[in-house]
């Protein structure tokens, strides 16, 4: 794996080695000096052409926590307007021997397009509607430790999935890992071609609701309502939003899911974000993990930190002598 | 450096069927043997095509206004490297070619050119879809055909106003069909491969109900309709059903159309980014088979070049088009396993339309102009932008084994090409 551009360039096992390597990566963040030197030396670029606090930060922490060095290439909003030459960009980015580029952009297919002109690996940190790999790391992750094993269960992935790239990776993530996934939305919301999707469409959400082990709700854009998606919000908040009834229908023990940033009273009622079976938090923070995982994959070499580090200290001693 | 050449020993691909036999050319007209001088000078086409020169409706040449992109002379040295000896140059340039004044500028631009250049003009001001192009002016300046291109005539009124003024001027009227609204600024065709690769799908519907719209148009003006670069299978259905009705409707496609699929596109590839965009493979083979059939009357090469800055973007910034004149016909010849109809489909149909001559007229027979290609089937050629004559170098086929070299290419009776090499 040179590049992660699209879940769809993985397969289970690889999607399952992440899952597998990522916990000896959370230890990493438990210790007093919360470093492993895995990636000393190297170079990761932070491209965000597109506003994403919580994604950069994510990174951001997860290179630091593996000794890499990191830069943030500010990309002024003003200037992600039309014109941009993408390879000079790359060029610019290529002259300065970045080992990888984590980049975000707006329009679908830029991570794809910059592996023409660049030699560092590039990680797609989510472009346009089409993938955001490592969020689907991510909730695969946090599902494993709610549901142990995916094979054989039922995830409901609900709202705007036509112009989601959470959608389109989660997709692709949980049916590699053998679950089975029904899409929730008005038909308007639905990609064209949803058929030659591995999933079902259920465009009634009670009756999605009644029989699933997860539900993952996707955010809801305001502008849908202005371009006739959607009559209003309020209305989709009373046939799609995830309202108090909605989650005592599924059960406490389902797992609610969203990449956020949550629209409290619209996808999500008020007091839902406040119930236990709600994970979100447990997805921020083990955006970190699985971050350091992939990275640790993409530019790393040797086997991962071990786990528990504490049980062999003189490891730690011989590491830290060499690295003064 | 008109003289006398004689074609010698290729197969012959005119409206009068195939056979073989020799070319031969004086004073800028095809004759017979007997009226040869004997100090012709001979071109060998042993195991070649030979055929009435290439004439494409559809090309983007650049000058006025995109030079760096592309003039009207070095397109045309992309042209005859291609086959062609007539080119019709697009209004889309800068400015417009909306008055006969700016018509017969672009001529004399054209007087510089390799080939003939056919000035198209826009059928309204600017081509914005509101007021009329003086299309009487336009006409007696020599322009023979009118489009929007790009945008087409959205309006329905506009468009049958169009068709009724245009009537007795003999002007052919070229239409890009597609709705702008239902297309909704989308980058690619609406399907499996948009859904997969998140990229905004125009629908083929969007294509096919304005063609609908207009062939009943044409059946309330009576009037002639030419349907610009048609990609969908719906679409080539309806023209075919207007055409056995006994409407005077014709349709082109591009070679892209011919050749790429939607599931090209899957890395993003912006030099096959075209409008319209390319189609699923069922539209594909429908329209080869369309064009076996004669079903649709031309292929174009849709040739619009694009400065290496335009194309380095995202995807849903980049400037569509494709540089295509130095390959439609190894497209042709490569997707349709019949010569005869390749040729048709680039050469004697496209120039019946324009108002060149009818296929008997415009042949290898003595009496023809001496616009002629000669053409190497069983060499294949692998697509290299940066060997092209084009000043542009974006490519949707860039890499693609096609099938064919042209040898020669004749422009009134002087070799513009010869062994495959373009003539300084």
């Amino acid at each position: 794996m040179n590049h992660l551009l699209s879940i769809d360039d993985l397969t289970g096992d690889d999607i399952r080695e992440v899952l597998r390597i990522t916990p000896s990566f959370a230890e990493v963040a438990q210790r007093r000096i919360a470093k492993v030197p895995a990636l000393r030396g190297q170079t990761v670029a932070l491209l965000f052409y597109e506003d994403s606090t919580r994604t950069r930060l994510s990174f951001e922490v997860a290179a630091k926590r593996l000794s890499a060095d990191t830069l943030n290439v500010s990309v002024s909003s003003s200037s992600v307007n039309k014109g941009e030459s993408l390879r000079d960009t790359a060029e610019t980015i290529e002259a300065m021997g970045i080992d990888a580029v984590v980049v975000r952009h707006r329009s679908s297919g830029v991570p794809l397009q910059l592996t023409r002109w660049l030699d560092a690996a590039v990680l797609n940190a989510g472009d346009g509607w089409h993938q955001h790999p490592t969020q689907a790391l991510i909730d695969c992750h946090t599902l494993h430790q709610q549901l142990g094993d995916l094979s054989g269960s039922r995830i409901a992935i609900v709202g705007d999935i036509k112009h989601s790239r959470v959608a389109r990776s989660n997709v692709a993530a949980f049916t590699k890992l053998g679950a089975s996934v029904v899409l929730v939305a008005p038909p308007t919301l639905l990609p064209a071609a949803v058929s030659t999707w591995p999933v079902t469409v259920e465009t009634n959400m009670d009756a999605a609701m009644a029989s699933v082990d997860a539900v993952y709700l996707l955010r809801m854009q305001r502008e849908r309502q202005n371009s006739a998606f959607v009559p209003d919000l309020r209305e989709y908040a009373i046939r799609y939003g995830m309202t108090s009834a909605r989650a005592a229908l599924v059960g406490p023990d389902v797992p609610i899911l969203h990449p956020g940033p949550m629209n409290r009273g619209v996808e999500i009622a008020a007091a839902v974000p406040d119930l236990d079976q709600v994970v979100v938090i447990d997805q921020v923070r083990n955006g970190v993990a699985v971050r350091m995982a992939v990275l640790f994959l993409l530019l790393g070499s040797g086997p991962p930190p071990e786990l528990p580090i504490a049980s062999d200290p003189s490891s730690e001693a011989a590491t830290s002598a060499t690295s003064t | 450096m008109t003289g006398a050449w004689s074609i010698r020993g290729g197969t012959l691909i005119d409206a009068h069927g195939t056979r073989s036999g020799d070319v031969h050319v004086r004073d800028r007209r095809i004759v017979g043997a007997d009226d040869m001088p004997a100090s012709a000078t001979e071109i060998d086409a042993t195991d070649c095509l030979v055929s009435t020169g290439l004439v494409d409706l559809h090309a983007h040449l650049g000058e006025p206004g995109n030079e760096p992109a592309e003039t009207i002379v070095s397109g045309s040295r992309a042209a005859v490297a291609g086959g062609f000896t007539t080119v019709v140059a697009m209004p889309d340039v800068m400015p417009c070619v909306d008055t006969a004044a700016v018509a017969r500028h672009v001529d004399v631009l054209a007087g510089s050119a390799l080939c003939h250049i056919e000035v198209a003009g826009a059928i309204t001001v600017g081509r914005s879809g509101v007021h009329l192009a003086p299309l009487g002016e336009l006409a007696d300046a020599g322009v023979r055909y009118v489009t929007d291109c790009g945008t087409g005539v959205q309006n329905p009124l506009l468009f049958r106003r169009v068709l009724e003024y245009a009537r007795p001027l003999g002007l052919l009227i070229g239409q890009a069909a597609r709705s702008d609204e239902l297309a909704d600024n989308a980058h690619m065709h609406e399907g499996e491969w948009s859904s997969r690769l998140g990229l905004a799908g125009e629908p083929a519907e969007a294509e096919e109900i304005v063609v609908m719209r207009d062939v009943s148009l044409a059946r309330l003006t009576r009037a002639r309709v030419h349907f610009q670069t048609l990609s969908t299978a719906g679409a080539f259905a309806i023209v075919n059903a207007a055409r056995r009705s006994g409407l005077a409707v014709s349709a082109e496609v591009s070679a892209a159309h011919i050749s790429l699929a939607d599931a090209d596109l899957a890395t993003y590839d912006t030099n096959r980014k075209v409008t319209p965009p390319l189609r699923s493979e069922s539209d594909v083979n429908a329209a080869c088979n369309s064009l076996l059939a004669g079903a649709i009357d031309a292929i174009v090469t849709d040739h619009t070049p694009c400065t290496r800055d335009r194309k380095e973007r995202p995807f849903d910034q980049a400037d569509p088009g494709t540089i295509g004149l130095e390959t439609a016909l190894g497209v042709a010849l490569t997707r349709l396993d019949d010569p005869a109809a390749a040729f048709r489909a680039l050469s004697w149909r496209p120039a019946e339309l324009l108002g060149l001559g009818s296929p008997k007229e415009r042949s290898l027979m003595p009496g023809s102009p001496a616009d002629i290609v000669v053409v190497d089937p069983n060499q294949n050629v692998r697509v290299a932008a940066a060997t092209m004559h084009s000043l542009a170098r974006n490519s949707a086929f860039e890499g693609m084994e096609l099938r064919g070299q042209v040898r020669a290419t004749l422009v009134a009776g002087d070799p513009k090409v010869r062994d495959g090499q373009v003539m300084k």
